[in-house]
């Protein structure tokens, strides 16, 4: 059922400053194939993808399509043979209709003019042909990001793709969502169209591809058909050890309540929430997207306050209106999405880390450079976070910089840690190394709050379990009995 | 491999004004006296001021067009105070600095506390300030000036006052920007706004704190302006925020925020300050200086964006 070679990749390389993202790389990809890419965070896989796409050139190898070397100096002209790419950060006009999106530089008219309804129709008849309903003259801004991604996956159509890469799909989508992307998916290799599909979710690629591509620092280290290499064998081929296996968590040693939350809400994201947090103790927060895990965060760090209920830190009724209030209390936050709140991208790793505990290396008004270069440093090697201090944090893989988010909230000195999606879209090797430190975290007394959309994760790791649904806690579980069914089945509405 | 480009990107701009000075200085060996030396000093130094005061604006990713206007206002207002027999010199000189300040921390406000767009609240003072220094002044300039106040326009063994401030200014500036927390929370809001208030920063006073020490500094180039001219001119000062802007942009600081520096921005401006004078040495007509600099302005951004990437 493999087509002909569509896209053929010989000897790609390409560094960036301090890295060298793609090395001799040699690829093929077919048509009616969907063909994963898959490694940890940094092994080159999303850079491959920007390559092959047009959307970067390489300094050595070549590109053939359909046995034609062909060079790409702009991204239109890949988009021109046929080749699409599905970004990560969806790339379309909110203001404009979805039909305006997907014909954006091919609207059907005459001269100057462009036939309205004919425009509308064609993208009626493309997102059809995805089995999606989405009114063609609805604005995207109002639709949701599975609409969206459909919307990119119909422009895609409408310029003829005959290769469509998609980079890490479903990473903002809900269960049910990603169902439907599925579908489409194969839908288009019905249709003859390769799909190239980088993720890191392994159920993913073993339901959906039919070649999978392992790469390690930039190199491919093979190309398999999924069936020949199980789970086991596949991580130890990524990161190149085997992975340590995760344990269950014992309930914590009954230590102080150092987090009381109590009747909290704020009208319109999460309502009437009540728990209590020990010193040592993790508590976990399972639930779909927009089940009001973050809201309910947000509001004990600050950032959106509540406006309901009541907060007592170490016994004591307290008022959090901003994050400063927060960090005076003893309580961090690491955040969901660590472009959008985390990083400061043109500052240099060290000054990241120190960001938000600055006061304490400072004598009045002044920072002592020493003592902060110092306590960076420090942080730098405890985490392994691989990066120069004065190295800006722009140019560091996802998981580094995930580790440079995490050094932050812990040099503010904090009691109590809430970690939100504190693995997103990071690779295997360093999900691990945030794991046991969560662990270690607890083990020194420290309260963590935990929300993931990963069971394995929250479950793993968590003594207590939090179900939320539509911004109400619904079920409270003990992880070391419940199983995933049990939590899925609490976080679905009925 | 990539070694020469990022030296190239960031000594760049030192390497094009070396080799400027000594095309200049080849061409033209009068440019090298030390004469001509001080006049370009003092030629740049009211520009140096206003665009040490502006980077810290851009720092946080914000504009300020106002500053024109204000030179004039805080040039009028001092000048009000220092008739002779008033006052002493120090209570003008304060009270220009001052309304500077004022006119800054009201800008601030207007972006932190109104919402409204950096580029909008500082033309709508841009225009105010200027409709300002015309009521108090009449419409006429402000003359008769205490000899105390005239200091800040006159010389100290042989090296103009205005020069030694602008040093100060820049020094004071650059510690600063580099060694206080209130300096590398200017760079963290530019950078990334959402990421500093998580990370526990007041971004609207941060902000609102660069936008009062822009305006003290403009209110301190309108005082030396006065002292200068020797007299309070409302109609001066006219575009004075452009040459500022493009003195930090030259020097490497971005339009969007987080990046840049006190170096760079006096770079910019000795660099704009050198080619005015070596154009003049070559006896090019000032209408053609114009379009030159015009060139350089975004040549000079051009070559940083292309070494960037």
């Amino acid at each position: 059922m493999a087509g002909p070679v569509l896209l053929r990749a010989c000897g790609l390389s390409k560094s960036y400053p301090g890295v060298r993202a793609l090395s001799d790389v040699t690829l093929e990809i077919r048509a009616g194939q969907v063909h994963a890419l898959v490694g940890e965070n940094g092994a080159g896989k999303s850079t491959l993808a920007r390559v092959l796409s047009g959307m970067v050139s390489p300094e050595a190898g070549a590109i053939e399509f359909r046995g034609r070397p062909v060079r790409f100096r702009h991204p239109h002209e890949a988009l021109r043979l046929g080749i699409s790419m599905i970004h990560q950060e969806l790339l379309l006009f909110p203001e404009l209709s979805a039909a305006e999106n997907i014909l954006m530089g091919r609207e059907p008219g005459r001269g100057p003019w462009i036939d309205r309804a004919r425009r509308d129709a064609e993208a009626a008849a493309l997102l059809g042909r995805l089995g999606v309903s989405i009114p063609p003259g609805r604005p995207v801004r109002d639709l949701s990001v599975a609409e969206r991604q459909m919307v990119e996956i119909a422009r895609a159509l409408a310029h003829r793709a005959e290769v469509l890469f998609m980079d890490e799909p479903t990473s903002a989508l809900s269960a049910r969502e990603a169902e439907t992307l599925f579908g489409v998916i194969g839908e288009l290799r019905r249709a003859g169209v390769a799909v190239v599909y980088v993720s890191h979710k392994l159920e993913e690629i073993y339901r959906l591809a039919d070649v999978l591509t392992v790469l390690r620092d930039g190199r491919v280290v093979g190309t398999y058909p999924p069936n020949e290499v199980p789970p086991d064998r596949l991580i130890a081929l990524m990161v190149g050890r085997e992975p340590v296996a995760a344990g269950g968590r014992a309930a914590a040693a009954p230590g102080e309540v150092v987090l009381e939350v109590i009747g909290l809400g704020r009208r319109g994201r999460f309502r009437e929430v009540s728990f209590r947090v020990r010193r040592g103790g993790i508590l976990g927060l399972a639930g779909l997207m927009g089940a009001g895990r973050t809201e309910l965060l947000e509001a004990l760090f600050g950032l959106v306050p509540a406006d309901a209920g009541e907060i007592r830190v170490r016994g004591r009724s307290v008022r959090i209106a901003g994050p400063p209030d927060a960090l005076r209390l003893g309580i961090a936050l690491v955040g969901e999405d660590r472009r959008r709140t985390g990083l400061v991208p043109p500052m240099a790793v060290a000054h990241n880390i120190t960001l938000a505990g600055l006061r304490r290396w400072c004598r009045g008004p002044f920072v002592d450079r020493r003592a902060e270069t110092r306590a960076a440093e420090e942080q730098i090697r405890d985490l392994g976070i691989r990066a120069r201090p004065g190295q800006p944090v722009a140019t560091l893989s996802g998981g580094n910089q995930q580790k440079v988010v995490l050094a932050r909230a812990l040099l503010t000195g904090p009691e109590i840690l809430l970690l939100d999606e504190p693995t997103r879209g990071i690779d295997v090797g360093a999900k691990a190394e945030i794991h046991d430190l969560i662990r270690r975290l607890a083990g020194t007394g420290k309260a963590v709050i935990l929300a993931s959309s990963e069971l394995p994760e929250v479950m793993s790791l968590s003594d207590r379990l939090l179900v939320m649904r539509e911004g109400a806690v619904c079920a409270e579980l003990d992880p070391r009995r419940a199983t995933p069914e049990d939590v899925m089945r609490h976080a679905v509405p009925a | 491999m990539n070694r020469p480009r990022a030296w190239l990107s960031r000594y760049g701009l030192l390497v094009a004004f070396v080799v400027l000075v000594a095309v200049l200085s080849l061409a033209r060996p009068n440019f090298l006296r030390v004469g001509n030396l001080m006049t370009v000093l003092r030629q740049i130094s009211l520009n140096g001021i206003l665009a040490v005061g502006v980077t810290y604006v851009l720092l946080t990713g914000g504009v300020d067009l106002s500053l024109g206007s204000l030179v004039a206002l805080t040039g009028v207002v001092a000048a009000c105070f220092a008739h002779p027999g008033d006052w002493p010199a120090c209570v003008p000189i304060a009270l220009g600095i001052l309304a500077g300040g004022a006119c800054g921390l009201a800008n601030g406000l207007g972006v932190t506390v109104g919402r409204v767009a950096p580029f909008i609240v500082t033309l709508g003072m841009m225009t105010a300030a200027r409709g300002l220094a015309l009521v108090l002044s009449g419409g006429r300039p402000v003359s008769n000036l205490s000899p105390g106040f005239l200091f800040l326009g006159s010389d100290v063994g042989g090296i103009p006052v205005q020069v030694l401030i602008l040093a100060a200014v820049a020094g004071v500036s650059h510690v600063v920007l580099t060694r206080t927390r209130f300096g590398r929370y200017l760079y963290a809001v530019g950078g990334n706004a959402e990421a500093a208030r998580a990370s526990g920063l007041r971004v609207e006073r941060i902000r609102t704190a660069a936008y009062t020490v822009c305006g003290a500094l403009a209110g301190l180039a309108g005082v030396i302006l006065a002292s200068q001219l020797t007299v309070g001119q409302p109609n001066e000062g006219v575009a004075y925020e452009l040459d500022a802007i493009a003195a930090a942009v030259i020097g490497g600081t971005s339009l969007s925020g987080g990046v840049g520096g006190v170096g760079g921005t006096l770079l910019g401006a000795l660099l704009m300050g050198v080619i005015n004078n070596g154009l003049d040495l070559l006896g090019v007509e000032s209408y053609y200086q114009m379009i030159v600099k015009g060139a350089i302005i975004v040549g000079a951004v051009w070559m940083d964006r292309r070494d960037g990437r």
